[in-house]
């Protein structure tokens, strides 16, 4: 019965991957709205404010798709995924992207059939102690009693550091972030391992932040970026290049205000091509000419985007690290517009 | 001669009974201290109860309802009391008890809800207390559930009059063919009927009806229901539409046609032997895969007919529960009056096995009304999703237990009503078989 049931989904599966990938762009034009998959609630990321607005950087990245498209970065859609839901929602195009800080993996690239249009943000997972603990390396963890979300990869990379490492650990099983910060507070366990930007998120809300600390090691890589279904290119590369836009206007200056000055014609030829007011990418993408600007104006350049949500002026307080642009030393690097 | 000494000729007077054995006194020696264990036992419980009240009690009303934020929250705490332990912030309840009651629903068409909501109440008025309400107000009650959904999602007036009547056209045909054929082809022709209309017909009769006469209100996206509002909207038609749906599985049940019979055990023992979180991912996930792309089948359609089935295959067993507890003379009575089938169910049987599962039907409800926080896990924001998404807010990051006492507290309020209006109905439907 199960079996039989598995292998009906999944060629429902098939045929409807098949038939969804007849032109994203064409179908979100059509109705006039993205739907955008996000998370259900995400520190900085993504939440609903209390009047309901979606707010959060991953959030900014569908609104600067649907200004691309739609030149209206609120005619978004937004569909609450959890964990469990999200490759699902996607898959069966219920949502046309999702922008959920889903780490791009070999397997999720080239197993589930997605493909991800580049990376928002670079994450990477860490350790939380309290400063009574006296501990300022992950390797003097030794014997430590550690928090952890099961299911997840952060599990799989705290087994791997330990072993490598070759110290022991105790895990203590949790199912939510919400739920670890309780345990850890509440003396359970004496490390707390998750992404670093939820981390920093965590502390920030506690009552005394100084009295905990972040160790130094980073030992993962998690990029985090915004993923489409596989086949659909054209659709694909919307997403991709709306997202360089985003970190090409940061690198070449372009921000939410100076972007009405400098699309009336500058001297600078690639601005002038990324606003649109020379040559002609945006026909190129099927999109009209101003596509990259109005994805700009909606949030705000890269840089103005991670200031809002997530900077340090925020109580979140991320620094941009290896988020920076690669002539700052990050690893943020748009191909050219040309 | 003979000597009597003394007789009473007349009663004593009767005299109060000692102190210690009437009024306040008399009550605790007799129930709180008839001996030295029940003594000891006595004060053990009295200092329990002291210890939770004495934590609970500070933290319920020594507490902050103006802030903006958790920070502001433990400043005001630490300027007013000098800790911030021991005192609930109950300013996130003031802040976003809008969201958590009614979602991301549009602020101004909240009456509509409330509308809904109070005349839910008016409906139910004339089934629940049958004998004090006037029965021309089952007209509301017959009404209700076409009105409803108009209310909430909005949109023209004439999907739900397509929708009534679909019942009417069901009901023609039924009439016109079982007078020409027999009865069970007017049943089935009926019921064919109703479906063609609904499936296809009705679409180009609102269609049609809205170009000439378009009346209507603003409509509502399912995407913004949530809150408490959710629940009530899916325990409501969870409870209202299982019920029948029991009724006639457990009678399937215990048929004599074979295949209706094991068409009802089939389905009554699959949905039991699934747990409710497959069924609603199902609903969410898998429905999606199987419909073709493109096709909008509501999610919060989707979860409600996933609850209604889940709830129906528990309904179904309560009520076979009581029509096993009826007497065999109970059915062979029905059959000696010369009763057919549906009369005896009717009249005789059904009121009976239902009395008997009030108890069992009303836990049943209650249990489907709390399964509803379960859509959460699907993304659907009800209070449970409202609470992680509003803890992640900045400004609330951190934040627990007053969210969870209040969403608590809105579902005590709800079962407590239902599970003391059972008690109330059975005392009423008390006749005294014992």
């Amino acid at each position: 019965m199960k079996k039989s049931v598995i292998l009906g989904v999944a060629t429902v599966a098939g045929l409807a991957a098949a038939a969804a990938t007849a032109g994203t762009v064409d179908d979100v034009k059509a109705r006039g709205k993205l739907n955008c998959g996000v998370s259900s609630g995400l520190a900085g990321f993504s939440l609903p404010d209390a009047n309901g607005e979606w707010q959060g950087f991953d959030v900014a990245v569908c609104r600067a798709v649907a200004a691309a498209v739609l030149g209206d970065s609120s005619a978004v859609e937004f569909v609450p995924t959890t964990g469990k839901t999200r490759f699902t929602a996607l898959a069966s195009g219920e949502i046309d992207m999702l922008a959920r800080n889903t780490t791009w993996t070999f397997s999720r690239d080239v197993d589930l059939k997605f493909e991800f249009a580049g990376v928002n943000y670079y994450d990477g997972q860490g350790f939380m102690v309290p400063k009574a603990l006296g501990v300022s390396s992950a390797k003097e963890l030794d014997g430590a009693t550690v928090c952890i979300q099961t299911g997840t990869t952060t599990e799989l990379n705290l087994a791997d550091f330990f072993r490598a490492n070759n110290i022991s650990y105790e895990p203590v099983p949790i199912e939510t972030n919400a739920e670890a910060q309780q345990q850890y507070l509440a003396g359970a366990c004496d490390v707390y391992t998750t992404d670093a930007s939820g981390l920093a998120a965590t502390r920030a809300t506690f009552e005394n932040p100084g009295d905990h600390v972040l160790l130094p090691e980073i030992i993962s890589k998690e990029p985090l970026g915004p993923l489409v279904r596989h086949g659909d290119h054209e659709w694909g590369d919307v997403v991709r290049w709306t997202l360089n836009a985003l970190v090409s206007a940061e690198e070449l200056g372009v921000t939410s205000a100076n972007i009405d000055e400098l699309s009336a014609g500058t001297d600078n030829p690639e601005v002038n091509r990324l606003l649109g007011t020379e040559g002609t990418l945006g026909e190129m993408l099927g999109l009209n000419a101003d596509w990259a600007a109005s994805a700009i104006k909606a949030g705000g350049n890269y840089g103005e985007v991670f200031a809002k949500n997530i900077g340090e002026e925020t109580p979140i307080g991320l620094a941009r690290g290896l988020n920076a642009q690669w002539t700052d030393g990050g690893l943020l690097y748009s191909p050219p517009f040309r | 001669m003979s000597d009597v000494s003394f007789v009473r000729t007349e009663m004593l007077p009767e005299q109060a009974p000692p102190a210690s054995e009437v009024g306040a006194i008399g009550w605790i020696r007799h129930n709180l201290f008839s001996g030295w264990f029940n003594s000891i036992l006595t004060l053990v419980s009295l200092y329990a109860i002291w210890y939770v009240l004495s934590g609970v009690l500070p933290w319920i009303f020594q507490s902050v309802w103006n802030a903006n934020s958790l920070n502001e929250c433990r400043e005001i705490m630490i300027a007013t009391w000098g800790s911030t332990h021991g005192h609930a912030c109950w300013a996130v309840i003031n802040d976003r008890w809008l969201q958590l009651l009614f979602g991301f629903y549009p602020s101004h068409l909240y009456w509509r809800p409330i509308v809904s909501l109070i005349l839910l109440l008016v409906a139910l008025a004339p089934v629940l207390y049958s004998d004090r309400v006037p029965s021309k107000m089952l007209i509301v009650t017959a009404i209700y559930p076409f009105l409803m959904p108009f209310l909430m999602w909005g949109g023209t007036i004439w999907g739900p009059i397509a929708a009534a009547l679909g019942f009417v056209v069901g009901w023609g045909v039924y009439t016109l063919v079982s007078k020409r054929l027999s009865g069970l082809f007017g049943m089935v022709a009926g019921v064919a009927a109703s479906v063609i209309w609904w499936l296809v017909l009705s679409s180009y009769f609102v269609g049609a009806l809205d170009s000439i006469l378009p009346i209507g209100i603003e409509a509502v996206q399912s995407r913004q229901f949530g809150g408490f509002m959710l629940a009530i909207l899916l325990g409501v038609v969870a409870i209202g539409v299982s019920l029948p749906i029991g009724i006639v599985l457990a009678l399937g049940r215990q048929s004599d046609l074979m295949i209706v019979k094991y068409l009802c055990v089939g389905f009554i023992e699959f949905i039991r032997g699934v747990p409710l979180i497959t069924l609603l991912f199902v609903a969410s996930l898998l429905l999606n895969l199987f419909l073709p792309p493109g096709t909008n089948f509501d999610i919060i359609l989707r979860v409600m007919i996933m609850m209604t089935l889940f709830s129906a295959a528990y309904m179904a067993e309560v009520i076979r529960g009581g029509l096993a507890a009826l007497p065999r003379g109970q059915y062979e009575g029905a059959d000696s009056l010369g009763l057919n089938y549906w009369q005896a169910q009717r009249l005789i049987i059904m009121p009976q096995a239902l009395k008997i599962s009030i108890p069992g039907i009303v836990s049943t409800f209650i249990g489907i009304f709390k399964d509803t926080t379960l859509v959460s896990i699907i993304g659907l924001f009800d209070v449970i999703g409202l609470a992680s998404a509003i803890r992640a807010d900045t400004a609330w990051n951190g934040i627990y237990w007053e969210l969870f006492a209040f969403i608590a507290a809105l579902f005590f309020v709800v079962c407590f009503s239902m599970s003391r209006y059972s008690m109330y109905l059975e005392r009423k439907l008390q006749t005294g078989h014992h």
